[in-house]
């Protein structure tokens, strides 16, 4: 019974809204945190899991052996990966994809790879406009790798003493 | 019988028995790298270290004979610590760079080190690097990662029979390598690639190209011998990269022979042929299978028309399956024709009417292993069948005598007791002689007699004495020389006279599938199962005869007639001038074969398929990968061209309903049939000034898929066409090693390199077979060799 005249003159005075308008007042008045994207941006860790890339070593040499481990590893099986024996006699891949589509961005590969050759950047904003498209070549992944080598060691080298 | 307990467990072990073959049949692991079931025991490993109880220390397992009343410990804290301290000391030259080893992901070693390795190596000197050392188109090495548990030595020693690898040096300087600059050339070196128990010998044409886990396996059956060994077909998506032995302890154990192994290359070559294509106006240009099947279809009904239905003819190789000799002679024989052969590099053909079906080897392969006496007639086991080769081999290791009636001295990996080497036009003669021998006193049958020549041959009577020593643990085997023989007939009468005799078993053992082909009735003068063929009353042409009174049309399935058939010479001429040739062939071979139609079929990778071995023994399997581009399985395209002949019954939906049709199960090994009477000896003598050809097909010549596969064409056994005289005959001739001769057959003549082979008996001359720079001395017997 009095749980039910307190119900009632809450709704009869708008306590609930007063309540809600109190909240809408604090936040007004308070510092914002929205960003402004995509011209202003939030940080990122240097964990970050985005677009993949293939590295070389500081001689220009794919770091990349077709141990095959990432594409072993992979759960969503995005990766596919051809290899022979290159003309110097080394292991070497002849095709290494991953379709951008099928992948989870799980990190798996990176974490399997023995050689760092395959990472996450913390690019994450890309796009494709054709289809197939989505399917990024190893020629394109090497690229992405020498044009952001600075960025991926960078990142590397803040979350070694973690690892 | 001891008992022992290991690991608490109460077994009962046979006496002798070591402590890791009582764990391993009790289930039990034991770590190990040098113990190998089918190997001596060399115990350099260490690996398996086990505690046994009152034993001042851990004792390894492979060499320590169980005791009664023995106590083991396989995973004790002393065994462990012991284990995991050979692990150690392994680990400190091994390299430890997995990820770029062929072998990561089936190494015993890496397997072993996650077990019983640390995580971190206490080892900070200097590793050990040897050379990798270049042993052939086959096994890869990488010498570093040698642990030295000398597996592929004792292989060489023990099972190949020829020690092509051996360790030098002592402690760190040991290395496994072979004789100053030779290559290892054993037709089973494969066989060390998967005894190495760590990436120090890998397979060559593999390399790199794969890894074990992401392989799919499938079983298969290896078509290029009589011995139908058991294959495992691994493929990566659609594309088969490599093939291993599937153990099978009574066709070819746990081993493979190169030939096996390697000629999976040619399913990958870029000679496959992927489209049909047809010619018209001379140019070959691709076309769909409804085109391609009608030009077939109307070129071959055009012959019938034009000249009768026996004016065509089928060959098949002897590497077909079961289903497909069915349906090429059930089509054959729909349209009204009895002309289908698969013996292509047969010559006589004398006994057909009277012999019985026996394409076989005469006993089990098990028993050949076990045999007290084996005679090889005309036949170079070692390289034709090798993995008959082994179990002669073990025959001979177990005591057997074995002895050879052969045209040329081959070089085999067991000890010949005694032997005959004579020309190759001798060899009835020869053969003759031992019979006689062996009816010491008793009546010779006459028409053997008429053949036995004056002289008396010492090894002949030693030959039939250890034939009738042995009784039925004989085994006469006729080889690939005697089947192709000129006189092949006389060969097996004798053969069987000469069982008949001593009370051994005898064998001709087929090329290939061949036994597949008589079962399904691929031959002329027989149907299904070897019953008479209704109709083939009327002249029908074997595969001699089709070649030399050539036919209007022919159909090819998978024969490259120049290099298959006896008389390539005759058999290009034939294919030249018929009308209609329609080749179901698995390559290009529009450069080899003068055909109108070319069909892609799938190989034996790719088809669904039975196969009969020598012993009889049944084997059917489903293809590994689906067919490349539109290549079809051969039973399927014969299929639907029973459809379009209008032939009845050709409504199979499986390869199974065929097999079933076919109704097959075993042959007895032995059945009782009367000898063929030999024909009397043809006064075929040599022409003066002749020499005898020896003209055996190598072992990597013998189809279309081994001659396209790349690294075998490499291997040291693989020499190219020469004529191989021994000194004394090049002497005569007036030639060296590397000079060129003139070689003349019947109708043309060739110029080969020469090469001394002090194997070849004097009068002889080895020119191979199935290579295209012999192939228009065709199946002469007598050739003058001059100095070119």
């Amino acid at each position: 019974m009095g749980a039910s005249i307190q119900h009632y003159i809450k709704s009869f005075f708008l306590w609930e809204l007063v309540k809600g308008m109190q909240v809408t007042g604090r936040h007004l008045f308070a510092r914002k945190i929205t960003v402004q994207y995509p011209e202003e941006k939030t940080p990122k860790s240097p964990r970050f899991r985005g677009l993949h890339a293939l590295r070389r070593y500081p001689n220009g040499e794919e770091r990349c052996i077709a141990c095959k481990l990432c594409e072993a590893v992979c759960p969503a099986l995005a990766i596919t990966i051809e290899s022979e024996e290159r003309d110097d006699g080394t292991r070497r891949t002849t095709r290494y994809e991953i379709d951008l589509f099928k992948c989870i961005y799980c990190g798996f590969c990176e974490e399997a790879c023995p050689v760092d050759s395959i990472v996450e950047t913390d690019i994450h904003e890309f796009h494709f406009e054709n289809r197939g498209e989505n399917i990024i070549t190893k020629e394109q992944l090497l690229a992405i790798g020498d044009k952001y080598e600075n960025q991926i060691a960078a990142a590397r080298q803040q979350d070694a003493r973690y690892r | 019988m001891p008992t022992i307990e290991i690991d608490g467990k109460a077994l009962d072990v046979e006496k002798g028995k070591m402590i890791i073959e009582a764990a391993d049949a009790a289930g039990i692991y034991i770590p190990r790298f040098c113990y190998h079931e089918k190997l001596s025991i060399a115990a350099n490993c260490r690996m398996c270290l086990v505690e046994v109880e009152k034993a001042p220390k851990p004792l390894p397992a492979c060499a320590t004979p169980v005791v009664d009343g023995m106590k083991v410990f396989t995973s004790s804290p002393l065994a462990v610590e012991a284990q995991k301290g050979t692990m150690e000391f392994l680990l400190i030259n091994h390299p430890l760079d997995c990820p770029v080893c062929d072998q990561g992901g089936e190494c015993p070693l890496q397997d072993q080190a996650l077990g019983y390795g640390k995580d971190i190596s206490r080892f900070a000197e200097k590793k050990r690097a040897v050379d990798d050392k270049d042993i052939g188109p086959l096994i890869e090495t990488e010498m570093t990662r040698c642990i030295h548990c000398t597996r592929c030595v004792r292989f060489g020693q023990e099972v190949a029979g020829i020690m092509e690898l051996g360790m030098t040096g002592r402690g760190e300087h040991s290395e496994i390598g072979t004789f100053l600059g030779h290559s290892v050339d054993s037709e089973l070196s494969g066989n060390m690639v998967d005894l190495c128990p760590v990436g120090a010998l890998t397979n060559k044409p593999y390399r790199f190209s794969a890894r074990v886990w992401e392989l799919a396996d499938h079983a298969g059956i290896s078509p290029h011998d009589c011995v139908g060994a058991n294959t495992n077909i691994q493929s990566v998506r659609g594309r088969v990269k490599r093939i291993l032995p599937r153990d099978n302890e009574s066709v070819n154990q746990c081993w493979l022979s190169d030939r096996d192994r390697y000629s999976f290359e040619a399913l990958n070559s870029p000679e496959r042929l992927s489209r049909p294509m047809v010619r018209r106006d001379g140019q070959w240009r691709e076309a769909d299978w409804e085109t391609a099947l009608h030009q077939a279809v109307s070129g071959i009904t055009g012959v019938i028309e034009n000249h009768g239905a026996d004016r065509i003819g089928a060959l098949a190789a002897p590497t077909s399956t079961l289903e497909e000799f069915y349906l090429l002679q059930k089509l054959m024989r729909a349209m009204g024709c009895h002309n289908v052969d698969h013996r292509l590099r047969q010559q006589d053909f004398r006994d057909d009417d009277e012999s019985i079906m026996r394409p076989w080897l005469g006993c089990r392969i098990e028993d050949l292993g076990r045999a007290r006496a084996i005679l090889l007639v005309g036949s170079n086991i070692r390289k034709d069948q090798p993995l008959l080769g082994l179990r002669v081999r073990d025959a001979a290791r177990g005591g057997a005598k074995i002895m050879a009636i052969n045209a040329m001295d081959y070089d085999f990996h067991f000890d010949v007791a005694h032997r005959i080497i004579a020309a190759a036009s001798d060899l009835p003669g020869r053969l003759a002689a031992v019979v006689h021998a062996a009816h010491e006193g008793s009546e010779v049958p006459s028409d053997v007699a008429a053949w036995a020549e004056e002289a008396e041959f010492e090894d002949a009577a030693a030959i039939a004495s250890a034939l009738k020593d042995a009784g039925e643990d004989a085994v006469v085997v006729l080889g690939n020389a005697a089947a192709s023989h000129a006189d092949a007939s006389v060969l097996k009468s004798m053969a069987q006279a000469l069982a008949q005799q001593t009370g051994a078993s005898w064998g001709c053992p087929s090329e290939g599938n061949g036994a597949a082909a008589w079962v399904a009735g691929c031959v002329p003068h027989r149907a299904v199962h070897a019953r008479p063929a209704t109709g083939a009353e009327k002249p029908v042409s074997n595969a001699m005869e089709m070649i030399d009174r050539p036919l209007k049309s022919y159909i090819l399935l998978n024969v490259e007639p120049t290099l298959d058939c006896a008389d390539g010479q005759a058999a290009k001429q034939a294919m030249e001038g018929a009308d209609c040739v329609v080749a179901l062939t698995v390559f290009d071979i529009r450069d080899n074969v003068d055909a109108d139609v070319m069909l892609p079929v799938a190989p034996y990778s790719e088809t669904s398929g039975s196969y009969v071995n020598c012993e009889g023994r049944l084997q059917s399997v489903t293809g590994a990968v689906a067919p490349l581009g539109e290549a079809r399985p051969a039973w399927k395209v014969l299929r639907v061209l029973g459809n379009l002949l209008d032939a009845e019954g050709f409504d199979y939906v499986t390869s199974e309903d065929v097999k079933n049709e076919v109704a097959w199960s075993q042959m007895p090994i032995l059945d009782e049939s009367p000898r063929c009477g030999v024909p009397a000896p043809n006064a075929r003598r040599r022409p003066a000034g002749a020499l005898v050809r020896i003209a055996d097909v190598p072992l990597y010549r013998v189809d279309a898929l081994v001659r396209r596969a790349v690294s075998l064409q490499l291997t040291a056994d693989n020499q190219p066409a020469m004529a191989q005289l021994c000194a004394e005959e090049a002497q005569r001739v007036g030639v060296e090693e590397g000079d060129r001769v003139s070689v003349a057959g019947a109708a043309a003549e060739v110029s080969l390199p020469v090469r001394i082979n002090d194997s070849v008996p004097t009068g002889s001359v080895y020119i191979p077979s199935a290579w295209q720079a012999t192939v228009p001395l065709g199946n002469s017997t007598f050739v003058k060799v001059s100095k070119a």
